[in-house]
């Protein structure tokens, strides 16, 4: 699935481009309108069509398996705190959520590792990432797999 | 300079026949151009089919007047104000270039088809208007082209980098900056000097650019506009809202909501 832009409702604020992890947001060079300009490389995060002020994104599905109209579609109420779906299924039930927006504000909560501890050339040289294990919260030794447990086979 | 009808002035050189008949075929350009838009991107037919499907899933039939009643406030509330833009220098900027340009043309047409023979005199309000307007559109136009375009201010591209897209604002501004130095050189009465005559064909050009480019710019975008914010009224108050959930309505512990940001991090 991808998204897709209504070019009648987008006016070309950049919300979109600003937000997409994919970065496949762009502004259309002829008409200065949002354009997904990969759709088979959307993971469809659903962050432009929450991001966008004027409802103007949506996702389309495969046809092979979702002609029947079915929808999904999302209302982002920021200084509500809220997101809002609807689901729209083929047979024509719909469903509605509401859940809490969990963004955190643009540059808070990042990770200072300039101020962290340099680490040592031991840890440079060895296989484990910075911070491991304690980054991923696990007390003691990372877990591992004994070899021999492994099943016979080719592993790629 | 302010008070004087360009137009009849150039009438006591060009007969004010042939000047009529160049708006007639600015309009006609308009029309051809967003008609042959109109068939090759099949946006009015995926408009209607899509608002006929939009029907299927109202929950509430609109009557004649609640629908007048819905068409009547987005005239007032989404196209006369531009709300989609926000509250922010794009809706300013935006409602400067709309208001200036529409001042612009109607009062050339005005000038142009009432007040361009020898026997009638301009008031002074149509002329005043002619140069507010293309004050205005300059405003608001050169805001949006050199500080406000999401090229310049998010992507940091250059001012005077130009994409297809900026056909339109470009064509517009060239319209109202030549009309005005078009204005100023005629009120120095240059009297066939080299430059007497420089403004004005520049001015003819960009005319021609902007009604005989509509195929190619964003000028069709005036038309769409309003009848796409028009059916998004209209599919809120019958319950379809395109497919979208309604406003949520206990968000209450959901804590304090958040502020959108500039889109500015790309």
């Amino acid at each position: 699935m991808s998204t897709f832009v209504y070019m009648t409702r987008c006016d070309g604020c950049g919300h979109c481009v600003d937000i997409c992890p994919s970065d496949i947001m762009h502004i259309d060079e002829n008409i200065r309108r949002a354009v997904n300009i990969e759709p088979n490389f959307c993971w469809e995060f659903y962050s432009c069509v929450k991001a966008c002020p004027n409802h103007a994104i949506d996702v389309r599905g495969y046809a092979d398996f979702a002609p029947m109209g079915h929808s999904v579609r999302v209302r982002r109420e920021e200084e509500k705190g809220t997101i809002s779906w609807k689901i729209k299924f083929r047979n024509g039930t719909t469903k509605d959520f509401v859940s809490p927006i969990t963004t955190k504000p643009w540059g808070k909560f990042i990770p200072k590792l300039a101020e962290g501890e340099k680490p040592n050339e031991g840890e440079i040289n060895s296989q484990r990432l910075y911070t491991e294990p304690q980054g991923l919260n696990i007390d003691g030794e990372l877990p591992s797999v004994p070899k021999d447990s492994f099943k016979k086979g080719v592993y790629y | 300079m302010i008070t004087v009808n360009p137009f009849a002035i150039l009438a006591e050189n060009i007969p004010s026949l042939f000047l009529q008949v160049f708006v007639i075929v600015m309009v006609t350009l308009v029309i051809i151009g967003t008609l042959v838009d109109i068939i090759h991107k099949k946006n009015v037919k995926y408009f209607f089919n899509n608002a006929k499907k939009a029907k299927l899933s109202a929950t509430k039939d609109l009557s004649v007047g609640e629908r007048t009643g819905v068409v009547l406030k987005t005239i007032v509330n989404d196209i006369a104000t531009t709300a989609e833009l926000g509250a922010g220098k794009r809706r300013v900027a935006h409602l400067l270039g709309m208001y200036g340009t529409i001042l612009f043309w109607i009062a050339s047409v005005v000038m142009i088809f009432c007040y361009t023979s020898n026997d009638t005199a301009t008031p002074n309000m149509w002329p005043i208007m002619w140069h507010v307007g293309a004050v205005m559109t300059c405003l608001g136009g050169f805001w949006f082209w050199l500080f406000l375009r999401v090229d310049v201010l998010a992507e940091a591209y250059p001012w005077y980098r130009i994409i297809k897209a900026d056909l339109f604002v470009l064509a517009l501004l060239a319209c109202s900056t030549f009309g005005l130095a078009w204005s100023y050189t005629q009120s120095l009465n240059l009297e066939n000097r080299w430059d007497d005559k420089v403004f004005l064909t520049l001015y003819i050009i960009s005319n021609l650019i902007l009604f005989g480019g509509v195929y190619w710019s964003k000028f069709a975008h005036m038309f769409y506009k309003p009848g796409a914010a028009i059916q998004k009224n209209l599919a809120d108050a019958d319950g379809s809202r395109d497919n979208l959930p309604p406003l949520a309505d206990a968000p209450k512990q959901f804590g304090l909501g958040i502020k959108r940001e500039e889109p500015k991090h790309y």
